[in-house]
């Protein structure tokens, strides 16, 4: 299997392209810019498209478009530019169309900075936009990830019709790790049951959002929610760490999983048994596993570079347990010794 | 107005009945009579059902009175947010090479909301035709000023007519266009009455025959009757539409390029294995075994200096060094505000397990360009650990139970002529320390990767790696002595 040391940002467009992503549309930003970069470098060698978009609002409806053709279409931004992009989000959820956006978040809240943070939460997990719909989000925690997750991600846009959107943030784009090359290219075909390409088969199709109809627009929204009611029953993904016989479980997802990870080794040292309950999938979210780590007395710290976005899908998981909270902003990260403390305090 | 709906089911290029609109009239549109959507939903349906295109066509239906024009057009259909129809378009022409793709908007759409997709998506000359519903006011929410509204013009949100020092003037979207180079065609039409309709008809079809053809940008402005909101009746609405409206929009074809534009041919997407594995280059690169080894001490290093000293590209030098054995390892460039002030740094950690925080709070080795990252780092560094810097730093007090060297890289790398290989003579005095567990080997190894794309830079960089090994092999003898 060949690999490369690889920065995460240009990780995620290798795992695009042996996904079968064909079409890639973008606006700069940093931290995400590099993906911009290596999309319009490598894109074009294979004949895929790309097209630097005039704003991140025109950028995510060509994603539209090129979805509504049937295609694989990756797009990528960070804050502000998500911001935008959350009208063009809702109307993909809306009319079912599948894509993935990766979201790179840096620190805000308005133009913020480009430091990292994970302030995107509930921009990514609650909908977003307008109207009741949910993206299926997953955290890499990992540039191997970065790539991996795309494959996933596109498998999980198709099966479901659904925006995906892998949530990362600056450190995980910039940082270079060995990336061991995906053995599968896929091959992407197009669904012409439902996509509108401009071919003789896919004529009598449709993709809209709009439903002038009272009644229509409510069994839609049940048939929404009766889906996402699926992929929170099929599609819940986390992985443990040492937490067989944790006492204080660190929930944390992304680059601040790893920082966490160090904390809980640092831990054990000093022989507090911690552990890291590390959510892969955000939307679903491990809902269960949560709790039965709840039931089974465990303590919870959220670790995560935002405001407790995540603590509070913690806390509801755990039947409302206390979570307690350690986080930095304005692209600090969450240092060990921080960590260490409050586990600490709770332990 | 009295709500009789005009008949145009079984029109060329239209659905015969419309069971997407639901309701009882299956054979009639929702639009008011004298509506000038009714009359271009009829020319563009009779121009793709003469071209023989339906199959290709992919009709987009803008937010509008015509948000609904799906109902009508026998083609593909997509319906859009405000006045993104252009940015949808290019996503499906881009896609779907053999696609037609239409873009159907009112003034409200294309000209406000949408008025940046509209001129990007003309600069870029993509394969499209746009219709554009000039009727001069906002229809479907209630009659509210456009861009288009003429001065004096009452609107819902103009009660007192525009007024130009207040609104500015009517914005003439086909001469912005006309400005641009790619656009193919662009005309100016109206939808008034008969006679101007069969002129309409022509620019519609030509729009479409371009597209047919895959020749680009076509551009067709219609001045359409919206009597309702302008509570006119259809004489009156007809003499607007010539007099006052004409008057401010001259009816024109600004441009024709149909016979001189090459047609645009896209590529086909490669979706194969091979070659993604060829631009990727990974039938040269490495297959490395990443083997865990819990006995082997996991080292982080902190490399500092200005922007341009080579600070991240040392970093990066080091964790190829380490990935070529094995090692687990990461490189992490530090954020910060002291970016901006010229300066940077990067993290390196080698492990033999997967590494948790990418991050060096703590050093086991620090290297040090200049005297301010020598400064600010050098606290941080681990008891028992190093600290290399450029001798052109001046003199340093090593931090209590940390070993300080001092390498003169900068003049190394001039001495040899390339004194921007400074960070290459500072790595051969990391591998000198043997600090980091890696073997010898590992860092001229390197370059091969670092230096694939100049391979000519090789054989002086590892004269200079031996160099500044040397420099601290000849300071670790006097210190012997
Ligand atoms: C983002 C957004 N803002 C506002 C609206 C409300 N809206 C619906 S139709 C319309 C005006 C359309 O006017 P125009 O493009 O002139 O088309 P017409 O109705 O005259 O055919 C507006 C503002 C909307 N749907 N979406």
């Amino acid at each position: 299997m060949a690999s490369q040391l690889v920065a995460g940002n240009s990780a995620v467009v290798v795992g695009a392209l042996y996904a079968g992503c064909d079409c890639f549309f973008g606006y700069p930003i940093t931290p995400a810019s590099e993906i911009l970069h290596e999309a319009s470098r490598y894109f074009p060698k294979l004949g895929r498209k790309f097209v630097q978009a005039e704003s991140e609002e025109a950028a995510i409806n060509m994603v539209y478009g090129a979805a509504t053709a049937g295609h694989r279409v990756l797009a990528a931004s960070s804050g502000p530019g998500m911001s935008l992009k959350q009208e063009g989000i809702t109307y993909i959820a809306g009319a079912e169309l599948p894509c993935v956006i990766v979201d790179i978040c840096r620190a805000g809240p308005g133009l913020g900075n480009i430091g990292p943070e994970q302030s995107d939460y509930n921009q990514a997990c609650k909908g977003g936009g307008h109207g009741c719909y949910n993206n299926i989000v997953l955290a890499p925690g990992s540039v191997q990830e970065m790539c991996d997750f795309a494959t996933r991600s596109f498998e999980l846009a198709f099966k479901y019709r659904n925006p995906v959107v892998v949530l990362a943030d600056g450190v995980l784009g910039h940082m270079v790790e060995p990336l061991q090359f995906p053995e599968v290219a896929v091959q992407p075909t197009i669904d012409t049951t439902w996509a509108v390409a401009g071919r003789a088969e896919t004529r009598g199709n449709l993709v809209t959002s709009i439903s002038l109809n009272f009644d229509d627009l409510e069994r839609h929204n049940y048939r929404l929610q009766e889906k996402y009611q699926r992929i929170k029953e099929n599609e819940v993904l986390w992985e443990g760490y040492k937490l067989e016989d944790a006492d204080v479980v660190l929930v944390s997802y992304g680059i601040s999983s790893r920082i966490a990870r160090s904390a809980v080794d640092a831990a054990r040292k000093e022989g507090i048994k911690a552990g890291l309950f590390r959510p892969i999938t955000l939307f679903p979210f491990p809902e269960k596993e949560i709790r039965q780590l709840a039931d089974r007395g465990c303590k919870f710290i959220s670790v995560e570079m935002s405001n407790g976005q995540m603590r509070e899908d913690i806390r509801l998981a755990s039947g409302c347990k206390p979570v307690e909270l350690v986080c930095r902003y304005g692209g600090n990260l969450i240092n060990i010794d921080q960590t260490m403390e409050k586990i600490r305090e709770v332990a | 107005m009295a709500a009789k709906e005009k008949l145009i089911g079984g029109h060329p290029g239209l659905y015969a009945e419309f069971p997407r609109k639901g309701g009882s009239a299956q054979t009639a549109t929702h639009y008011c009579p004298g509506c000038g959507h009714g009359i271009l939903h009829k020319l563009i349906g009779e121009a793709m059902a003469d071209l023989g295109i339906q199959d290709r066509c992919v009709v987009i239906s803008p937010v509008g009175c015509a948000v609904f024009a799906y109902y009508y057009l026998d083609s593909g259909n997509v319906q859009a947010a405000h006045g993104r129809a252009p940015a949808i378009a290019t996503g499906i022409s881009r896609a779907e090479d053999n696609a037609i793709v239409i873009a159907y908007q009112g003034d409200g759409d294309l000209a406000s909301i949408g008025l940046n997709e509209t001129i990007q998506a003309a600069n870029r000359g993509e394969k499209l035709a746009v219709f554009f519903i000039n009727n001069t006011v906002y229809g479907m929410t209630g009659g509210q000023m456009a861009p288009t509204t003429l001065i004096g013009e009452v609107t819902a949100t103009t009660p007192a007519g525009r007024d130009p020092r207040d609104q500015g003037y009517p914005i003439h979207i086909s001469e912005i266009l006309d400005t641009l180079k790619a656009p193919v065609f662009i005309e100016r039409a109206s939808l008034s009455d008969i006679e101007h309709i069969r002129k309409a008809r022509r620019a519609v079809r030509k729009a479409l025959e371009i597209q047919r053809d895959k020749k680009g940008y076509a551009f067709v402005e219609l001045l359409s009757p919206c009597p309702t909101i302008l509570r006119m009746d259809t004489a009156a609405i007809t003499r607007f539409i010539n007099e006052q409206m004409e008057l401010e929009f001259p009816l024109k074809r600004f441009r024709d390029k149909s016979n001189e534009a090459e047609p645009i041919v896209r590529q086909e997407s490669d979706f194969s294995r091979e070659s993604l594995d060829r631009i990727f280059g990974c039938e040269d690169s490495v297959c490395v075994e990443f083997k865990k080894d819990p006995e082997f001490v996991p080292k982080g290093v902190k490399i500092a200096g200005f922007g341009g000293q080579g600070v991240l590209s040392l970093g990066l030098a080091l964790a190829q060094a380490a990935f070529g054995c094995g090692r687990f390892v990461s490189w992490y460039p530090d954020y910060g505000p002291e970016q901006r002030g010229g300066t940077s740094n990067c993290s390196v950690i080698v492990s033999g397990e997967p590494i948790g925080s990418p991050v060096v709070d703590h050093p086991d080795v620090l290297v040090a360009f200049n005297r301010p990252s020598l400064e600010k780092f050098a606290p941080s560094v681990k008891k028992g650990g190093v600290i290399l810097y450029d001798s052109l730093a001046g003199q340093f007090q090593a931090p209590e139970g940390v070993r300080v060297i001092s390498v003169p890289a900068t003049e190394i790398a001039t001495d040899k002529g390339a004194h921007m290989a400074a960070n290459t003579a500072m790595f051969g005095a990391l591998m000198q320390t043997g600090k980091l567990g890696l073997p010898r080997e590992a860092y001229g190894n390197a370059f091969r990767v670092t230096f694939a794309k100049k391979p000519k830079l090789i054989p002086k960089n590892l004269e200079i790696l031996e160099a500044g090994a040397q420099a601290v092999k000849v300071l670790e003898m006097s210190a012997r002595k």
